[in-house]
């Protein structure tokens, strides 16, 4: 438990640098619903928790992590939440209204981006979207340091404004490892107490239309009083010492400048470098509110002369569109340059934004492209001795692939979509594929299994699965109970028995749940037992009503 | 040191590879070096190829390192190496590949050690091969130790900018203490290649 030292300087992933973060800044409350590349966070949390005196849950999903950690804060405390991007569109229908009412104690939400999708399918999100219409203030650190530094800053307007504050990583700042200085640990308020205020926390018109309109003002003010101030939206390179503030000013000689943010700030830093430029180039920290005035000035400093300005950012050009909205207004001239150099599509690699910088900055600079080996590509594989191994080959036998729908989603088995198995024929995001096997049982007479995990079930299958009964169609649902949320380290859930803390619980049991809902065709089946399984598919599929087989079988790391 | 150290290490899910790479970037902090790695989670470690990054000096900002970057790029399975070619440069690049070769599932024809040796020599002057899997095995019954065997291979061969102590402390600051001795012991054993 080396994270929880207390001085000194330590090797930390940004994942475990916002934990301690939040431990320094005195967190009492953490909830997550695992999802990488967010997931150490609680993993980390679920090991430290009880030596760290900080209540630790992993929730049933994003939405219900996020409602209990405003209860927290509602009731004093400092609460984190943590999710992986598209955890915040299930937790965003409590989010808006959240910000419009705001908290209490100081509560900070995180999210992970995944740029190039090396951790999530479904897609490539840019959370900022979500930033932008819940108006909630947004940092976005680059650093292990600054993860830990940022999440401290969070929590200061946070609890200062009482409003929730967004810490957005992406994959590279997530799962990036470096020095990182620690400070002391606080010691948390140890006394919560919901305290009843008429109002303050129910979101009902008109009330809520004047809530809004103090969320654009806290906004304003956190601009302000922060944003426009702070000198973590700095300034380095290609600049000079303001007289009169500790802010710098661009040079009169730098006739190009970069706006960056992120991960892709050192990439900017690293080009610049190789390169042997010094040009100024402005960080944001804030996201949300940008620092507008600052924007302005580094765009056309007092000094006058810049020409050029490089935006680098991933994912959605929305700096880029700020900056070309500040532009029109300050310095119409200016040329800017970023996604007509830089790709929307996929993550950003050092050599991309040298690529860009150097093209602005008119500087010869190519990098060589050596033919690269063809070589068999590694799959991912389901582990062996894996359950699912016997589900998939037991669908097999018991059905004619090609004239069955398979349904998908996220976990260990939506390796079902790849080689030798072959079994998917769509995957969109948790519970989906039971709402979609409802639609298309609905409109054609085609067969069709889905296959859900547990973990997901608990997520997002039960409304799903309510509505397929209650509306009367019949696909054959597998739900893949391997006791644990598997492919993001796993975590329990629900229908484990165990806490993120460590404690025993009630197991949900699945099968009450499925029954509950009204599903009469329901078999537990250890998927090793072939034979069953197989007999089970093959008359599941003739049903005229919804049925489901409980596949039940840990996975092999479940001890 | 003038220029900034940049080490791929690739190989295969359950390697060790996040380990390994958590024990070189302790050992940088114990030398009062920067240091930054980038690793990748979740589906890329069921079995899948897995790549990490680790980057030390003075200041270091990007932790992904650029094509053709590598100083030196250590692979814990040899199909592996042909994975991360393009970090490699032929001037600089030093190769240290473990002589070992997981098949891919579903391939029916798995690359010889001598075709992925000749396709390596178009991305590199300096090539090690160690059968280091083998060697851990046979001494210990362990091949997921074959990582730290490359490691101690690199470092008792001046591949690598960092001290045996270091490496040492690093691996009982990173490791639980019911591994120390078992790394330790293999991470020294590499010792004897220094002689050849």
């Amino acid at each position: 438990m080396r994270i929880l030292k207390n001085k000194g300087k330590l090797i930390l992933l940004g994942n475990e640098a916002i934990i301690r973060g939040a431990l320094e800044s005195g967190v009492k409350f953490v909830s997550t619903y695992p999802g990488t590349p967010a997931s150490e966070i609680g993993n980390t949390m679920s090991y430290i928790a009880q030596k760290a005196g900080v209540y630790f849950e992993f929730s049933t999903n994003e939405k219900v992590a996020m409602e209990a950690a405003a209860g927290a804060s509602f009731s004093g405390l400092r609460s984190l939440v943590a999710m992986k991007n598209f955890g915040l569109n299930v937790a965003s229908d409590f989010l808006l209204p959240l910000v419009y009412s705001g908290i209490k104690g100081g509560m900070v939400i995180v999210v992970a981006d995944d740029p190039g999708c090396s951790s999530s399918a479904q897609s490539e999100q840019d959370s900022r979207a979500l930033s932008l219409s819940a108006n909630i203030p947004t940092l976005t650190p680059a650093t292990p340091q600054e993860c830990k530094d940022f999440t401290k800053f969070a929590f200061e307007i946070s609890e200062k404004y009482k409003i929730p504050v967004m810490l957005q990583t992406t994959t590279r700042v997530a799962l990036q490892s470096g020095i990182v200085s620690l400070n002391k640990i606080a010691r948390p308020r140890k006394k919560a107490k919901f305290i009843k205020e008429p109002h303050r926390f129910v979101t009902m018109p008109p009330r809520v239309l004047e809530m809004k309109k103090e969320v654009l003002e806290k906004i304003k003010k956190i601009q302000n009083e922060y944003s426009e101030k702070s000198l973590l939206n700095k300034v380095s390179g290609g600049c000079h010492s303001s007289p009169n503030s500790k802010e710098k000013e661009v040079s009169k000689s730098s006739e190009i400048g970069i706006i960056t943010s992120g991960v892709s700030y050192l990439y900017a830093k690293e080009s610049l470098k190789e390169l042997k430029l010094d040009l100024p180039v402005l960080k944001l920290a804030f996201f949300n509110p940008l620092p507008e005035e600052k924007i302005k000035r580094f765009i056309n400093p007092p000094a006058g002369g810049l020409k050029k300005v490089l935006v680098i950012e991933e994912l959605e050009p929305y700096l880029e569109r700020e900056v070309e909205r500040f532009a029109r207004e300050v310095n119409p001239k200016l040329q800017i340059f970023g996604k007509n150099l830089l790709p929307w599509v996929g993550e950003f690699k050092p050599e991309y934004v040298t690529g860009a910088v150097a093209k602005v900055a008119e500087k010869k600079w190519g990098v060589s492209q050596p033919k690269l080996p063809v070589f068999p590509k590694r799959f991912p594989q389901l582990c062996p001795g894996c359950p699912y191994w016997f589900v998939f080959q037991g669908i097999k036998k018991a059905v004619n692939e090609r004239e069955v729908i398979f349904g998908g989603e996220i976990g260990c088995y939506m390796l079902a979509g790849l080689p030798p198995h072959h079994l998917q024929d769509y995957l969109y995001c948790m519970g989906s594929s039971i709402g979609i096997a409802h639609g298309i049982k609905k409109t054609t007479n085609q067969k069709l299994i889905t296959f859900v995990g547990d973990s997901s079930f608990f997520h997002a299958g039960i409304p799903a699965l309510i509505n397929t009964v209650y509306n009367k169609s019949n696909p054959l649902i597998i739900i893949m109970d391997n006791k644990s949320t598997a492919m993001t380290g796993h975590q329990p859930h629900p229908g484990v028995g165990k806490t993120g803390m460590g404690e025993k619980t009630t197991a949900i049991k699945i099968e009450a749940l499925v029954r509950a809902c009204g599903v009469r065709n329901l078999k537990i089946i250890d998927p090793i037992n072939q034979k069953d399984f197989i007999k089970t598919v093959k008359e599941f599929l003739e049903k005229k009503e919804v049925s489901v087989i409980i596949a039940r079988r840990p996975c092999i790391f479940v001890k | 040191m003038k220029k900034d150290f940049n080490i791929i290490l690739s190989g295969v899910g359950g390697q060790g590879i996040i380990t390994l790479t958590r024990t070189l970037a302790e050992a940088s902090l114990i030398e009062r070096r920067d240091v930054k790695t980038s690793e990748l989670h979740g589906l890329s470690q069921r079995g899948g190829s897995v790549e990490t990054h680790i980057r030390f000096n003075r200041e270091i900002y990007s932790p992904l390192i650029k094509q053709g970057g590598a100083d030196l790029i250590i692979c814990l399975e040899a199909q592996e190496a042909l994975n991360v070619c393009r970090y490699a440069s032929k001037k600089e690049t030093i190769f240290l590949i473990d002589d070992f070769i997981k098949p891919v599932f579903g391939v029916k024809q798995t690359p010889s050690s001598e075709k992925i040796k000749e396709e390596i020599k178009k991305f590199s002057k300096k090539i090690f091969w160690v059968p280091a899997t083998k060697i851990v095995e046979k001494e210990t019954g362990n091949p997921v130790l074959s990582g730290i065997y490359l490691l101690g291979y690199a470092v008792f061969k001046n591949l690598i900018p960092l001290k045996e102590n270091s490496i040492s402390r690093a691996i009982k600051n990173v490791l639980p203490k019911k591994y120390w001795d078992l790394n330790l012991k293999t991470f020294s054993s590499a010792k004897r290649e220094k002689e050849k």
